[in-house]
């Protein structure tokens, strides 16, 4: 599924490259063109450590296809009611934890801090990334991200994607 | 010019009775105070945990009643207890996770032990060492420990009560408001499926009135509109219990309905061609035979049953302080559920919660009030949709059930 071999250095370039841009998409584009860094039939939650440790499968979002990954972002263009506001993602080295046919798993730590229109700037989410990427075309794509984040809270209401 | 004195502001309730909430009653300390003595500690049923939390002999769930740290347990006979979450002796907490299993809890502080049911079952160095030091011979255990509460449970919901006086669980909630919960948790198997914690930036009573709220629904919530999940000339109703405290909004969908012209009249900006790239979100199976797509419960002073389509969760309000509000989520299951049925309540899940498609605005409108109101406490909202009273409705486009939650709360705080 990775297609042509990789290098440990190469694939760790990749991994790294998409997880970038990933940030800049939702951080400095408002999340539009989020959905184009998972496959077609992914699974996406937003979960907390406490509910990942108890194998609770329920998330504060739960998305397995792209389609409902754009349909969170046109409910956050068109239906959804929040201040403005805008997240900073500070993230740590991609860990690579396992090579295979199936994908390339990978845990990331993340750090969000949301700012918001009263220029308040505080530290929102702290967490990991517990990914599976497939490299389709040269590109490493997110056939699954878990985001479990660290807290068992949310401050008011989670609007944009982690 | 309007300059207020520097007295202290108003206590006296507006004319217009119910239909008039004075802003003060979301800002002062002093009511924040009088509310956990007269409502958090006084006649009122509080929601705890589930019965499936706390289901073997030693497992516990750390909670709040108000700002009162309690402890809900099964102790060795089976049963549930409750009693505050602190130790008798110098205040400390007891427990200091939200849940686990424990044969007894131990203080840290000073090692004073306490059993499964409360009661103080050993201090620590009691008899001093070598004969010196320890308790006066005469300090009496059994009139030491930390205060129980009464117990009740209900299709699997546990609720405690620092009251005496309070009435049995069925009654505080009357048979209508009771028939309702029955319709989801009677006779089936609970299973948690996720927790959730939101803090909202706002008084706790912002957030309640918002649950009791069945005008706004379909106007700040687009999503539920546009979709037809619920409609306010969809089928449905409001029950206020008759007391006020406890209310039900429940709507079933309405095909005849579903063209209706008032919304477009009204310009309400919900009216809009989006649509769903994977419709799969909206799946869904009939659980209760009985056509309800949404029902929200609300019970007196804190706690929420909601089924949306099959999305089913319980809710606690935690007041923190007066502009601080904890709301715990617990997303629900049922243990016959068909892998298929489970996947369509975490899809479904999306729908409710801090990041749900028709509810995160609910995360932060309390906050617009708690921000809008500052400065003026004598001001007063106006809630006169559906009239004064505070009476069960045909019609959604009634605010009877929020002036039934102030009905409630005048009578228990006396104001």
């Amino acid at each position: 599924m990775t297609g042509v071999p990789l290098s440990q250095s190469e694939l760790f370039h990749l991994i790294a490259r998409a997880q970038a841009a990933y940030t800049r998409c939702v951080d400095d584009e408002r999340a539009q063109s989020w959905p184009d860094f998972f496959t077609e039939s992914c699974l996406y939650v937003v979960t907390t450590a406490d509910n990942y440790a108890a194998g609770f499968e329920a998330g504060l979002m739960y998305a397995d296809s792209r389609g409902m990954l754009e349909d969170r972002i046109s409910a956050l263009n068109e239906a959804n009611i929040y201040e403005q506001q805008s997240y900073r993602h500070l993230l740590g080295q991609p860990d690579i934890r396992n090579v295979s046919d199936d994908g390339i798993d990978v845990e990331t730590s993340f750090m969000v801090v949301r700012i918001m229109r009263n220029g308040g700037t505080s530290v929102f989410a702290s967490g990991r990334y517990i990914d599976r990427y497939v490299v389709e075309q040269g590109r490493a794509l997110l056939a699954k991200r878990i985001v479990v984040c660290d807290s068992k809270t949310i401050d008011t209401l989670l609007a944009l994607p982690l | 010019m309007n300059i207020r004195n520097d007295i202290a502001p108003p206590t006296e309730w507006p004319e217009g009775q119910l239909s008039r909430v004075p802003y003060w009653t979301f800002q002062r300390e002093d009511v924040y105070a009088r509310e956990q003595a007269r409502i958090y500690q006084g006649k009122t049923w509080n929601y705890l945990c589930l019965e499936v939390e706390i289901a073997e002999p030693g497992d516990y769930v750390a909670t709040h009643i108000g700002d009162t740290p309690v402890i809900v347990t099964r102790a060795e006979d089976g049963e549930i207890y409750a009693f505050e979450n602190r130790c008798a002796h110098r205040g400390a907490l007891l427990a200091l996770d939200d849940r686990g299993k424990a044969k007894d809890f131990t203080c840290v502080y000073h090692a004073w032990t306490y059993s499964l049911q409360g009661d103080l079952t050993g201090i620590a160095f009691k008899d001093g060492i070598g004969g010196k030091g320890g308790m006066p011979d005469n300090f009496c255990m059994a009139k030491h420990g930390p205060m129980k509460l009464r117990v009740t449970t209900l299709y699997g919901l546990v609720f405690g009560s620092f009251s005496n006086e309070v009435p049995a669980i069925e009654e505080y909630l009357g048979d209508e408001v009771l028939a309702c919960v029955e319709r989801v948790l009677k006779g089936r198997k609970l299973e948690v499926i996720g927790r959730f914690t939101q803090q909202l930036p706002n008084n706790w009573k912002l957030y309640f009135e918002n649950v009791k709220d069945s005008y706004h629904a379909s106007i700040l919530h687009l999503f539920f509109t546009t979709f037809e999940i619920n409609r306010l000339s969809q089928k449905g109703a409001i029950i206020v219990s008759e007391d006020g405290g406890n209310h039900v909004s429940y709507s079933a969908i309405d095909p005849d309905a579903e063209r209706d012209e008032d919304y477009a009249k009204e310009k309400i900006r919900s009216e809009s061609d989006y649509r769903l790239a994977d419709p799969s979100l909206l799946d869904n199976f009939e659980e209760f035979g009985d056509g309800v797509t949404l029902q929200i419960l609300s019970v007196f002073p804190g706690f929420v049953l909601q089924q949306i389509q099959n999305c089913i969760a319980v809710r606690q309000i935690i007041p923190q302080s007066v502009e601080q509000t904890e709301l715990n989520w617990t997303y629900l299951g049922f243990t016959d559920d068909t892998p298929e049925q489970r996947r369509i309540r975490l899809k479904q899940s999306n729908l409710v919660g801090p990041a749900g498609y028709v509810s995160m605005e609910d995360g932060c409108v309390g906050g617009f009030v708690q921000r809008g109101i500052a400065g003026v406490p004598e001001h007063s909202s106006i809630m006169e949709m559906g009239g004064h009273d505070a009476q069960s409705s045909e019609s959604r486009v009634t605010e009877a059930s929020i002036r039934g939650f102030w009905k409630a709360y005048r009578r228990e705080m006396d104001v």
